[in-house]
């Protein structure tokens, strides 16, 4: 088993792709503006289903933007504004009568800092059922050990499920916040730069632990880390900003296309560390 | 000094340390000074309180040995009479008890209401004249809180309130009538300490809630929390030390209110019922409406006492609100990295 892992570990996620893939998620045309700003011009991406996508690119191109607005976290902010079209299984998720919290159920979400609540391991895990109103100790007890099992977090923590998670370290703290995410069973899971705030040891435990979760969650992952993209991720988006400041995707490929033989002239420079 | 190039840059620092005596090295950097200048104002701080507590103390030698403890115990025919010089401060503890608990226990609720409005629902453009209106509440002084009791809060609002809960929980000792026409009452006491308290806990709470990173808030809501969900079971408890302390410093306020309280509680410093609608006074209330007047020894002794108390009081609250925020702050963890 432990062989069987490691040999896994070993083939770059790309080569594994098959190349034809359910998309689970697709965004048209879609502009996020800040007011008069406009942060993401027309940005047409699908998300496959039970794959990786990373989204690479300088800063300030709006990546973190882009997936802000695939579980619309910019509702939460004044005159931010979203135009375009995204689907989620072929259904609207901006729109007149979208439950903005059913959306955010199904397309969970981990920062880039670790924040967990002030409150317990445990709690922490239990947040999110509580939530749907899964009271029963006995199912809590095992949704709990089940998504810190899910996280490879477990062994780590089950004796001190009742003390605080803060207590915790920085990357212990980032995969309790991806297990709290998995808590509620979304579709597709949003990382936003989740390791850039951790050491390289903990990096690849949570990048070990995406190749986990690819086999039941769709995933996108906002990288600066380009080598972090190459290593686990199935595609790849290349974004850059525009003179007017307004970022935009300039190319979309598989993983391995994108970093082998990329079509855009920047996209090869940007991925082989002549800028950016 | 001019060429301060790099390789003789050494040779100056050693032939500098060779000149520095024992005493310039502890002086140079002025560390010393700041730190004595520094622990000089906190002893200061501690040499005030000593020092109140110990004139009241020594002033009011008289009025303790003479009345002993029965000065502040609980009695049935409490007396507050300055021609037989017979004082029991009792009525007076527990006006000043009664009138500030019932003020927090409404202004806490409300006060904690609005800051949750403030902080996380109110819309940018309202928040700054929101914030300032809070600000401009806690700027009246109280003298004129106080007239405006008189004027227009007691006719029109105490009074009725007052014979509507003599109508419906007249029953209750606690809102035994009848509240008398002015409306000077413990309720009117009650309610204008109410209206004091309120911006302080209101702006205590707000800041509490917006130093809240924003990053518990996206994890909340990520996880499909309703904003009410994430106010309560997320922000909430997280703040629960600091909206304590933001109401322990509002019943400090209404512990040692004075001149509003003087105003509109009716200074009836031997009502012995327990009813919110009869007049009643305070520690403080009575102090100021009789010191200036206090001719025998006695009498200004008594007072003084009640001042003792009154420090006494506040400073127990204050010891027993940090040992709460202590055990609230050991169940959760307030500290939340951003």
């Amino acid at each position: 088993m432990m062989q069987m892992q490691a040999k896994l570990d070993t083939i770059p996620a790309a080569l594994s792709v098959a190349p034809a893939s359910i998309v689970k998620m697709q965004a048209e045309k879609l502009s996020v503006y800040y007011g008069a700003f406009r942060a993401i011009a027309e940005v047409t991406l699908p998300i496959h289903d039970r794959h990786i996508t990373a989204i690479i690119g300088p800063s300030g191109c709006g990546k973190s933007t882009l997936l802000r607005a695939f579980n619309r976290m910019h509702d939460l902010i004044p005159n931010a504004r979203v135009e375009g079209k995204l689907t989620l299984d072929g259904e609207p998720l901006y729109g007149p009568g979208i439950d903005v919290v059913d959306v955010r159920r199904r397309i969970g979400m981990v920062f880039q800092r670790p924040n967990p609540f002030p409150k317990s391991i445990y709690d922490n895990l239990a947040y999110g059922p509580r939530l749907y109103g899964v009271n029963k100790k006995a199912t809590l007890d095992d949704l709990v050990e089940k998504s810190l099992r899910g996280a490879a977090l477990w062994d780590e923590v089950r004796d001190k499920l009742h003390q605080s998670a803060l207590a915790l370290s920085g990357g212990q703290q980032q995969r309790l916040c991806i297990a709290r995410a998995l808590t509620v069973e979304p579709e597709v899971v949003l990382m936003d730069e989740p390791c850039s705030a951790l050491d390289p040891v903990a990096t690849i435990k949570i990048e070990d632990l995406m190749r986990e979760l690819r086999n039941n969650y769709t995933i996108v992952i906002v990288t600066h880390n380009m080598q972090q993209a190459a290593r686990v991720s199935d595609y790849t988006a290349m974004m850059m900003m525009r003179p007017d400041r307004a970022g935009e995707m300039i190319e979309f490929d598989l993983t391995r296309t994108i970093f082998t033989n990329p079509q855009d002239k920047r996209t090869e420079d940007y991925v082989t560390g002549r800028f950016g | 000094m001019k060429e301060n190039t790099a390789s003789d840059k050494p040779a100056a620092a050693a032939a500098f340390r060779k000149r520095s005596s024992r005493f310039q090295l502890l002086t140079q950097h002025g560390d010393v000074f700041w730190r004595g200048l520094i622990a000089v104002t906190a002893i200061f701080v501690l040499v005030l309180v000593l020092a109140i507590g110990w004139t009241t103390w020594r002033d009011s030698a008289l009025s303790r040995e003479v009345f002993g403890l029965s000065f502040v115990l609980p009695t049935a025919d409490a007396s507050w009479n300055p021609v037989t010089d017979t004082y029991d401060a009792w009525p007076l503890i527990a006006g000043t008890i009664v009138t500030s608990v019932f003020a927090i226990l409404i202004a806490a609720p409300f006060s904690i209401f609005i800051a949750i409005f403030l902080s996380e629902l109110c819309p940018m453009w309202l928040r700054t004249p929101a914030n300032f209106v809070i600000e401009m509440l806690a700027a009246i002084p109280s003298v004129v809180l106080g007239l405006w009791g008189i004027f227009v809060f007691l006719p029109s609002v105490v009074v009725p309130v007052g014979h509507f809960l003599e109508n419906t929980l007249g029953f209750l000792p606690l809102f035994q009538g009848p509240i008398p026409a002015s409306g000077s009452s413990r309720l009117a006491a009650v309610l204008i300490l109410t209206i004091m308290i309120i911006p302080t806990i209101t702006a205590l709470t707000r800041d509490v809630l917006r130093a809240i990173p924003d990053s518990q808030r996206e994890a909340a809501l990520a996880l499909g929390s309703t904003r009410w969900e994430t106010i309560w079971q997320v922000l909430i408890p997280a703040s629960l030390s600091g909206i304590f302390g933001a109401v322990i410093l509002g019943l400090g306020r209404a512990l040692g209110e004075t001149m509003a309280v003087t105003m509109v509680i009716g200074n009836n410093t031997v009502e012995a019922s327990g009813s919110l609608l009869r007049p009643g006074a305070t520690l403080a209330s009575t102090i100021a409406n009789q010191f200036a007047e206090a001719v025998s020894p006695m009498h200004s002794s008594a007072l003084i006492e009640l001042g003792l108390i009154l420090f006494v009081i506040t400073l127990l609250l204050n010891m027993a609100a940090r040992l709460l925020v202590y055990q609230v702050q050991k169940k959760v963890p307030t500290e939340a990295r951003a």
